[in-house]
């Protein structure tokens, strides 16, 4: 129960000190916002066009524009040396990792929410057909990068290329949950059903899921203290 | 090197790797479908087999330095994973070249191929990190747990051709149950994965050295500066 209360102490934190300026997730609006319009420019969004690449589209949106969230978990703990004194506080390693991975999961979900309606809006695409899966494709593809993020972002947070270094790291780690999410999408954005043969990407979303949250709290000690 | 056991290595690996390309283009008839080009198997799954083989062990000693802090398993992973990428490139390599003769094309985005590529880029980028960081014992702790989080592909390479219906060909060694090859046309394959591991080892061996050296020069370095 410790556990969970000081884990959802960083993370309020985090969420609060970012809700009173509001400067990451603006950016990261506008940025998603930006590249969906320039994706309009790509191709002819007509109709059947839209069913083949709708997935890709909006996870590469979501996949970009969170890079700027993450970035910043960590970063905005370095100026004052607030990242020393979250490791000096009796906040264990994994707790200070998991509570910044909940904030950064807010922010994604927040960012999600908004930039699928505009998505509908600008390319006429009815997503709603089949909300509640999609729902969780999100649920469970925006923990993904989420909790992949977070760990980067910590192990790359005291680095001198630290905005170089964590795409490089992170969007190849990303691409089997990447992967699964955009064919799910791409799926029920169309309205069809998930059939047998595509259940595995559920699965696999689901174990990416399990096996980095793990990972990344037997990890996480490890990564802040040493 | 002046160690015999890799001099004895070295030539274990070059009388093999000579036997088996004799083996391989003297004695081995084409095969029934693919004609010669089925040949670069010889190549092509042996170097995945070594380039997995370096990761696991890359794995290991990362959670032997995470466990103990002792260099010496930071040089041993770094190591592994140059080696191992080596391979992995000749793996990717080979395989398109493959792919171009029998497919017709250099590349396709199936399961196998993608996360090939995408386990030979996260190995890319712990080169990347291993640059960015100048400190040795920081260096050391952040690619130990980047090496163990990359490790999760390659177990997604080795189970994609059973989890996905791929173009790329499913198992067909018999020690991975699918036994399609020709007991005949499958031992040269065996023995040059031995060939190719000696190869490995003993580069992975003058690479420790390598970093060995480095160290002493780094320490010698900072007492310099403390004088």
């Amino acid at each position: 129960m410790k556990f969970l209360r000081l884990t959802l102490l960083i993370a309020s934190k985090d969420l609060r000190s970012e809700f009173r300026t509001k400067e990451t997730l603006n950016a990261s609006l506008s940025f998603a916002l930006a590249i969906l319009v320039l994706f309009s420019f790509a191709f002819d969004p007509d109709s059947d066009m839209i069913r083949q690449i709708a997935g890709g589209l909006l996870w590469m949106v979501f996949a970009f524009s969170s890079a700027l969230i993450l970035n910043r978990g960590f970063a905005r703990e370095v100026p004052n040396d607030c990242l020393d004194t979250l490791i000096a506080s009796p906040v264990s390693g994994a707790q200070l990792f998991l509570g910044k991975t909940v904030a950064n999961y807010v922010l994604l979900l927040l960012v999600e929410a908004v930039s699928l309606p505009v998505f509908g809006v600008f390319y006429n695409a009815n997503w709603a057909r089949r909300i509640g899966l999609l729902a969780l494709v999100f649920i469970l593809a925006a923990w993904a990068l989420a909790v992949m993020g977070t760990m980067f972002s910590a192990l790359t947070v005291n680095l001198r290329l630290r905005e170089l270094m964590l795409p490089a790291l992170l969007y190849p780690a990303l691409v089997p949950a990447l992967m699964a999410a955009i064919q799910l999408t791409n799926l029920l954005i169309a309205g069809d059903t998930v059939g047998k043969e595509d259940q595995i990407w559920f699965r696999l979303l689901a174990g990416f899921d399990a096996i980095f949250t793990l990972l990344g709290l037997a990890l996480a000690e490890t990564v802040f203290v040493g | 090197m002046r160690n015999p056991i890799l001099y004895l290595f070295a030539a274990v690996a070059a009388v093999l790797l000579a036997w088996d390309l004799y083996q391989v283009f003297m004695i081995l008839p084409d095969e029934l479908n693919q004609g010669m080009i089925y040949r670069i198997i010889y190549f092509h799954v042996p170097a995945a087999m070594v380039a997995f083989a370096a990761f696991f062990a890359s794995l290991v000693a990362s959670a032997g330095y995470l466990t103990t802090k002792e260099m010496r398993y930071d040089s041993f992973s770094a190591s592994a994973i140059e080696v191992g990428f080596v391979f992995a490139t000749v793996n990717l390599v080979t395989g398109s070249i493959w792919g171009r003769i029998i497919w017709g094309i250099w590349w396709t985005w199936d399961a196998r191929l993608t996360s090939m590529f995408v386990c030979w880029l996260l190995y890319a980028a712990y080169l990347l990190l291993r640059r960015a960081i100048d400190e040795p014992a920081q260096r050391a702790r952040l690619s130990a747990v980047l090496s163990i989080f990359a490790f999760t592909d390659v177990v997604i390479v080795w189970k994609s051709i059973e989890w996905w219906r791929t173009q790329h060909p499913g198992p067909v060694l018999s020690i991975r149950g699918g036994g399609g090859m020709a007991p005949g046309m499958q031992a040269p394959l065996y023995w040059n994965a031995l060939a190719l591991a000696l190869l490995a080892t003993i580069l992975l061996v003058l690479r420790m050295r390598q970093e060995a050296a480095r160290r002493e020069i780094d320490s010698l370095r900072r007492q310099a500066y403390a004088l």
